[in-house]
């Protein structure tokens, strides 16, 4: 093993832009073969966090997707301040990640399947849910209403986004209402689960696809785990808020690989589309 | 040059017709000039001795007959709920419920509900449509459970499919936050056609405690917190969170638990007495869009909402110097 990395003695010798060290392994893993790879560990299988558009491009087919809402972009509703102002705040997180906000919406196709895609970016600060990401989850859902389209969710989130106070705890009430509506419908509203979803955006959408999957070794939990282990105040077990945790106690119906995630999803849109061809079929 | 804020209209705006019938606050103008600092109302909201939920259940209606049990794990102490009568009329009353002494607070977890907590909750609320009885919820929690067990049982599941039950529950809603309004946990018993709060309730997306352990990295910076994190009452009238307020005695709602349930009363017989005249499909897209009509956000007016399209002529009456106006 050691032959194949002559360096892996002095890890900290490579050049950071170049190689990036698996956590779970300490695999020396090369940043454009980790890229092909979709940010999983070839050795050990680890997941990295993968960027909103990496995702879609893992999901949608390709050229399929047309982005919706792009332009929209958060305001300071509370004139909020804490060791920076909120505006500064979405600038920087605007700079490092690249995108807007943190969501990316539209309209895409899943193996041969046209389907509203929403994949939160966890760059941005935190995957955190204000008015912009409430807004385009709630326009993504109303616009699978509206067409009939399935809803494909991936989230990566710390949760509610602090700098905007109740508003933000109210998107929790009104992206729910909205796929309330797509569950009415027998619309299929599938919820995918990355690393982290935890907080305000678990304990609203998140939970209630008909589907819930997670990616393997993701942190998914309702509080964040200091704050668990300082209300007991002891450290808490081994894989505890782990994807294989819910599985276990039964909140997510499958942990699957990122590389078998859009067959996944596809066979599961495929199925409910079929069933509802078969009953128009019957009418 | 052209951006314009679309999401901000507030949700307050079209219900004035709620203000003076019952006494209520709607407007941040007609309370006493002199209020207390957003800390002080916190300080308030978490006084031991403040009335909480089944001190105001059993002034406000008659005849409370408590239901116990989520029927899947066990009964949670920390919410309570059933039936009871309001001015003769039958109504559900769901609550989280906070101790009056350190041992009660113990039972009760401190008014943090577990996962079955919730789930007993939703039963009432499915009983409560089920029988067509409307359904009065009272907000006084510091949130959710955060402990392993509740993750085991799924709290973010059990807060989720509450908020949504709570969503299309085709009966009128009322909520009124009592004291703490503490992030989802409160939210999964906070969804109705109208929301009123206790003159000094709060209700926050984390507590000011935890916001400066977030962002400023000490807990001891939670006065700031409070004030930036806008989460007292004239507050929650300025964000649409809070319908209306409702006044307290001088001194706190702790001061007179009774002049505090009178008020409440009154305000729920005129809240329900208005809404039950609503159709029920009425109601339902009413309470879609109070929530739905809540953000602040910007974007170009070339990639204006698809949805919904806002006729010319209101458009114009707002900005008659729009290009094409009047």
């Amino acid at each position: 093993m050691r032959l194949r990395n002559p360096f892996g003695r002095k890890p900290k010798e490579f050049p950071s832009n170049l190689w990036t060290q698996c956590p779970s392994c300490g695999e020396m893993l090369f940043n454009k073969q980790l890229e092909r790879n979709h940010s999983v560990c070839q050795k050990c299988g680890h997941h990295f966090k993968l960027g909103a558009l990496a995702r879609v491009e893992l999901l949608a087919d390709p050229k399929s997707f047309s982005e919706t809402d792009a332009e929209m972009v958060s305001s300071d509703p509370l004139g909020f301040v804490d060791s920076k102002p909120y505006p500064e705040r979405i600038a920087a997180a605007r700079a490092k990640s690249g995108h807007k906000d943190a969501v990316i919406t539209g309209d895409a196709q899943i193996s041969g399947i046209p389907v509203v895609l929403a994949v939160m970016d966890f760059e941005f600060m935190g995957g955190s849910m204000g008015s912009v990401v409430g807004e385009k989850l709630t326009r993504s859902a109303e616009r699978a209403f509206s067409e009939r389209k399935p809803l494909v969710i991936v989230s990566a989130s710390g949760g509610a986004r602090m700098q905007e106070g109740t508003i933000a705890l109210m998107q929790l009430a009104k992206t729910v209402a909205a796929v309330a509506r797509l569950d009415a419908a027998a619309i299929p509203f599938i919820s995918v689960l990355t690393d982290p979803t935890t907080g305000g955006v678990l304990a609203s959408f998140a939970s209630l696809g008909d589907i819930v999957l997670a990616e393997p070794g993701a942190l998914i939990g309702f509080s964040g785990a200091r704050v668990t282990s300082e209300t007991i105040g002891e450290k808490l077990p081994k894989g505890f808020q782990r994807s294989e945790f819910l599985l276990g106690h039964g909140f997510v119906d499958q942990v699957v690989p990122r590389t078998q995630l859009k067959e996944r999803i596809a066979f599961f849109l495929n199925a409910f589309r079929l069933a509802g061809q078969d009953l128009r079929w019957s009418l | 040059m052209l951006d314009r804020i679309v999401g901000s209209r507030r949700v307050t705006e079209g219900n004035g017709h709620i203000a003076a019938e019952a006494g209520l606050v709607t407007d941040a103008t007609q309370l006493a000039s002199t209020r207390p600092t957003p800390w002080q109302t916190v300080q308030t909201a978490r006084n031991i001795a403040r009335p909480h939920a089944l001190d105001i259940i059993n002034r406000v209606f008659e005849r409370f007959q408590e239901l116990h049990g989520d029927r899947a794990f066990r009964d949670d102490p920390a919410i309570v709920g059933g039936i009871a009568e309001l001015a003769g009329r039958p109504v559900m009353v769901v609550g989280q419920q906070k101790g009056s002494s350190t041992e009660e607070n113990i039972q009760r977890n401190f008014g943090m509900p577990y996962p079955e907590g919730y789930r007993k909750a939703m039963r009432l609320y499915r009983l409560a449509q089920k029988f067509h009885l409307p359904l009065v919820t009272l907000v006084d929690t510091p949130g959710a459970y955060p402990g392993p067990e509740a993750e085991e049982r799924g709290q973010a599941e059990a807060i989720a499919s509450s908020i949504q039950l709570m969503t299309r529950l085709g009966v009128p809603v009322v909520v009124v936050v009592l004291g703490e309004g503490g992030s989802g946990g409160a939210l999964a018993l906070g969804v109705g056609d109208v929301v009123l709060a206790l003159e000094n309730a709060t209700y926050s997306v984390i507590s000011p405690e935890g916001c400066a352990a977030i962002l400023w990295r000490s807990a001891s910076e939670a006065e700031r917190a409070a004030v930036a994190m806008k989460l007292a009452g004239p507050d929650l009238l300025e964000t649409g969170v809070a319908d209306a307020l409702i006044r307290e005695p001088a001194g706190g709602a702790h001061t007179d638990h009774d002049a505090t349930a009178a008020a409440i009363k009154t305000a729920l017989i005129a809240q329900l007495e208005r809404l039950s005249r609503v159709p029920v499909a009425d109601l339902l897209s009413l309470r879609y869009e109070r929530f739905r009509a809540f953000g602040t956000f910007v974007e170009p007016s070339g990639a204006a909402a698809p949805t919904p399209p806002e006729p010319w002529w209101r458009r114009i009456i707002r900005n008659p110097l729009e290009k094409g106006g009047l």
